[in-house]
């Protein structure tokens, strides 16, 4: 049995920035995360915005944390080094009929606490956005709003935190949680207790709570299906575009990508499946054609990928809930509830890390760790860095002369810091969120050889055992003519002939 | 930062940039730099291990590495410089004609090249799965025809057993023999367009002698499988490419390759501020191959995809040629 005065179930980003704030205080915490990596559920896949606060409904935990979450931004960003811009937003109005909600939205906005919020007019829309399409009759415009790396802020946490002795435990899905007392959870065949157990299970959250509390909660996953579409296009607008909801639905978000691509979705479907990533012909076609309705000169041609997330929307008593649940359940002492994390959860996470953190505290308290570390320096970014900071870079480690990934120019250096950072990447699709390598327009075609073979090195293990994304996704499936070499075994230990060709073919390559 | 000066630099040591070397070199260049990415010279002829190269230039039949060999010996024994293991990272124009072209590698760390003359040769990439925007989950065991042939070709591995691939352009019709070869089973090549992108010759030799089936006016319209691909629906298009309900059909896989085209690779030439054309996806060149900045030339798979290295090696000498016309007349002014 481990024990911990903590235990954190999901490594997404809501669960990273517990983490990484409760370690401010001397204790033990452990997170479990059942996928081969941290931030592999809804954390990578969203539209990586930070919203400016004019959406959820006054007064609830969304419209607080919201708001809370975007003044935190610029500060984090810079302490835990990872990419953050503040290129505003407009929500789009596309009929004179739907004004008022604009103007609705406006003052929600302001009650919420958003600042600087203006209506503009078309003319003024064109100014700062000239694509902005023609059909519009108006615009709320947030100075606030901003765009961040959704996967370089959940790294950061999950780095900080380990640094400052969070332990995480990779490929442990959680089975079991058992209130004696305090908790016994079991994860992968092992156990864990711990007082406090907090719940950030993203959308499995309904059946970790479910396991321990009377008051059944439900997650419905709501499918996003985006296209991510060039560099060559990441231009097309400054703003994050948002369109305003009609009933023709929520509307499509067209926006650019700090790394300078442009990204367009999601659709809103919900699914029974709370594994249900795939995308539908229908979806993407949706997307370019709605995302269309706002922005000139979209080409659908252009996409580089699609894919598709999960947001976890939450049913309480049968009834559609409004807001996140985020506090100790009512039945269950020391369980902490942090369910139904659905937009604007990118950009509530480190708010929901302090909320979190200061129930905790307040419930459970814990001297100050006086040697807790704040600052945490990202991954050296060769295609950004000037050409001093690169001469620096080589002269101390060559490596960062050898480019793997040439759509992004990620060089072995970066790639083996990923590889040997705390909590670092074991997965392609690990480094590639770590540090772009696949990420570009080829999509990996000519890089991920390249990648498998420094992983493997790297960890110490043969190219079979490298994974996409762990689990059964192994890039390779064995050598050259192996299965010929074994049917020709098999032929020759019939005939009696003990496979002797098959010994010499095999030689060649242990 | 280390510092050189040349007359012509060659972006690529593939066999674009090797016969424009060649070429340059005859016509009286004196200093030229090759600038190659990868370990060693002849690029992705090095995987093209199959034969059919070299008919038209040296009336033989050669496989990639051999076609590559003869120009690499031709240019060793030229004597012409090559870095290896080297990486442009950035082109750019002095206001006095030269050019300075960025590269990197392990040994020398940062390099800056002041040239009179810049030969583009960097190739071309295949179309990506996003780019076909094939629904469905995205697990691994997808894999571009060229990754999968840099697995078998180069590193002796297999990516997968039982394969399905779409497109069939003359990477994907190689690699379904190899894959055969190789003790994969090939279930067939599936084509969006009503005739097939690739030589007829592959299709004999690569398909029809293996049994292996080619369905025309037919798309992937799902990928199954959420760690490891394990199928892919099958779906016929109508004459506008739209699928057609009703005619979809399961195939089982642990493999998707995709042979759906290929992209001239030109971050280089963009970043240079080049004239592009939109339907080659290469550099605006004149009646010299130089584009829109005078003393960049561009030939091979930059300029645009050829489907022969033959046509290739043919284009790319005349580049090397008028590369150094430039270098003797107008180069002299700058």
């Amino acid at each position: 049995m481990k024990k911990y005065d903590v235990i954190i179930i999901g490594a997404g980003v809501s669960g990273c920035a517990i983490a990484r704030w409760l370690a401010k205080k001397e204790r033990t915490i452990a997170v479990l995360e059942k996928a081969s990596d941290v931030c592999e559920g809804s954390s990578k896949a969203n539209s990586g915005i930070v919203h400016a606060g004019h959406d959820a409904r006054t007064g609830t935990l969304k419209a607080r944390l919201n708001v809370r979450g975007n003044e935190m931004m610029d500060a984090l960003s810079k302490e835990l080094d990872f990419p953050f811009r503040r290129n505003g937003s407009l929500v789009l109005c596309f009929e004179e009929i739907s004004r008022p909600k604009l103007e609705e939205l406006k003052e929600r906005g302001e009650k919420n606490g958003v600042k600087g919020l203006e209506i503009l007019s078309p003319e003024q829309v064109r100014e700062l956005d000239p694509a902005i399409s023609d059909d519009i009759v108006a615009a709320l415009y947030a100075p606030s709003g901003g765009i961040v790396c959704p996967f370089g802020m959940n790294i950061a946490l999950a780095e900080n935190a380990a640094v400052n002795g969070v332990e995480f435990y990779l490929n442990h899905m959680v089975t079991e949680v058992k209130k004696c007392d305090g908790y016994i959870i079991t994860a992968a065949g092992e156990k864990f207790s711990a007082p406090v157990v907090i719940n950030a299970a993203g959308v499995y959250a309904d059946a970790i709570h479910n396991m321990v509390s009377g008051q059944k909660i439900k997650i419905t996953p709501r499918r996003g299906e985006y296209c991510l579409m060039d560099k060559n296009c990441g231009n097309l607008v400054h703003s994050t575009v948002f369109q305003l909801p009609s009933e023709l639905g929520k509307g499509i978000l067209v926006t650019p990508t700090v790394h300078g691509n442009l990204l367009v979705g999601p659709t809103a479907e919900d699914i029974l499946d709370k594994e249900g990533v795939d995308t539908t012909a229908e979806g993407l076609s949706k997307v370019i054609e709605l995302g269309g309705r706002s922005v000139n000169g979209l080409d659908g041609r252009l996409t580089i990928t699609s894919f598709a997330g999960l947001r976890a929307h939450l049913e309480l008593h049968g009834e559609e809930k409004q807001d996140f649940i985020i506090g100790e359940a009512e039945d269950a002492e020391g369980f902490f509830d942090v369910a139904g994390i659905e937009s604007p959860g990118l950009t509530c996470a480190p708010a929901i890390g302090e909320y979190v953190a200061a129930m905790v505290n307040e419930k459970y308290p814990a001297p100050d760790k006086k040697d807790f570390i704040a600052v945490r320096k990202g991954i050296p970014n060769m295609a950004e860095a000037t050409d001093e900071e690169r001469h620096r870079l080589i002269a101390a480690n060559p490596a960062y002369a050898n480019v793997i990934c040439r759509c992004e120019m990620v060089t072995e250096g970066e790639i083996v810091e990923a590889i040997h950072r705390p909590v670092g990447a074991t997965t392609l699709d690990g480094v590639k969120r770590r540090t772009r390598a696949g990420m570009g327009r080829c999509q990996s075609g000519f890089c991920s050889p390249k990648t498998l073979e420094i992983l493997a090195r790297e960890l110490g293990v043969d190219q079979s055992k490298i994974t996409k994304a762990g689990g059964n996704s192994a890039i390779l499936t064995g050598y050259t003519k192996d299965v010929v070499e074994s049917a020709a075994q098999d032929n020759a230990s019939m005939a009696g002939n003990a496979g002797k060709q098959a010994d010499v073919g095999k030689g060649g390559r242990a | 930062m280390s510092r050189r000066e040349e007359e012509v630099v060659i972006i690529g040591g593939g066999p674009a940039g090797l016969a424009a070397a060649l070429s340059a070199k005859k016509a009286g260049c004196e200093r030229i730099l090759i600038l190659e990415r990868d370990k060693e010279l002849g690029g992705i002829l090095n995987q093209c291990i199959h034969n059919g190269f070299g008919l038209h230039t040296f009336k033989e039949e050669l496989t990639g590495p051999e076609y590559a060999d003869r120009y690499i010996q031709m240019v060793l024994a030229e004597e012409i410089s090559c870095l290896l293991r080297t990486m442009v990272t950035n082109i750019s124009l002095e206001e006095d004609g030269w050019k300075v072209v960025t590269a990197m590698n392990k040994d020398q760390g940062l390099l800056e090249i002041r040239t009179k003359s810049v030969i583009l040769a960097m190739g071309c990439r295949e179309r990506p799965r996003g780019a076909l925007n094939i629904p469905g989950y995205r697990p691994a065991g997808i894999y571009s025809a060229g990754t999968a042939q840099y697995y078998v070709n180069m590193e002796g591995r297999m990516p997968g057993r039982t394969v399905v691939i779409l497109g069939s352009g003359d990477i994907g019709l190689i690699m379904a023999r190899r894959m055969v070869l190789e003790g994969a089973k090939v279930q067939c090549v599936a084509e969006l367009r009503p005739y097939s992108g690739g030589l007829k010759r592959n299709i004999v030799q690569c398909l029809d002698d293996f049994g292996i089936p080619l369905y025309l006016s037919t798309t992937v319209s799902a990928i199954h499988g959420r760690e490891r691909v394990e199928g892919v629906t099958l779906t016929r298009v109508d004459e506008n490419g739209k699928p057609i309900p009703g005619s979809e059909w399961e195939v089982p896989c642990d493999t998707l390759l995709l042979s759906c085209g290929l992209i001239p690779e030109n971050e280089l030439t963009v970043g240079l501020g080049a004239q592009m054309d939109a339907k080659t996806n290469g550099p605006v060149v004149n009646e010299r191959l130089e584009c829109s900045i005078s003393g960049v030339f561009a030939c091979g798979n930059v300029l645009h995809v050829h489907e022969l290295v033959d046509h290739v090696s043919a284009e790319a000498d005349k580049a090397g040629r008028f590369a150094a016309a430039y270098v003797q007349t107008e180069g002299r002014l700058i």
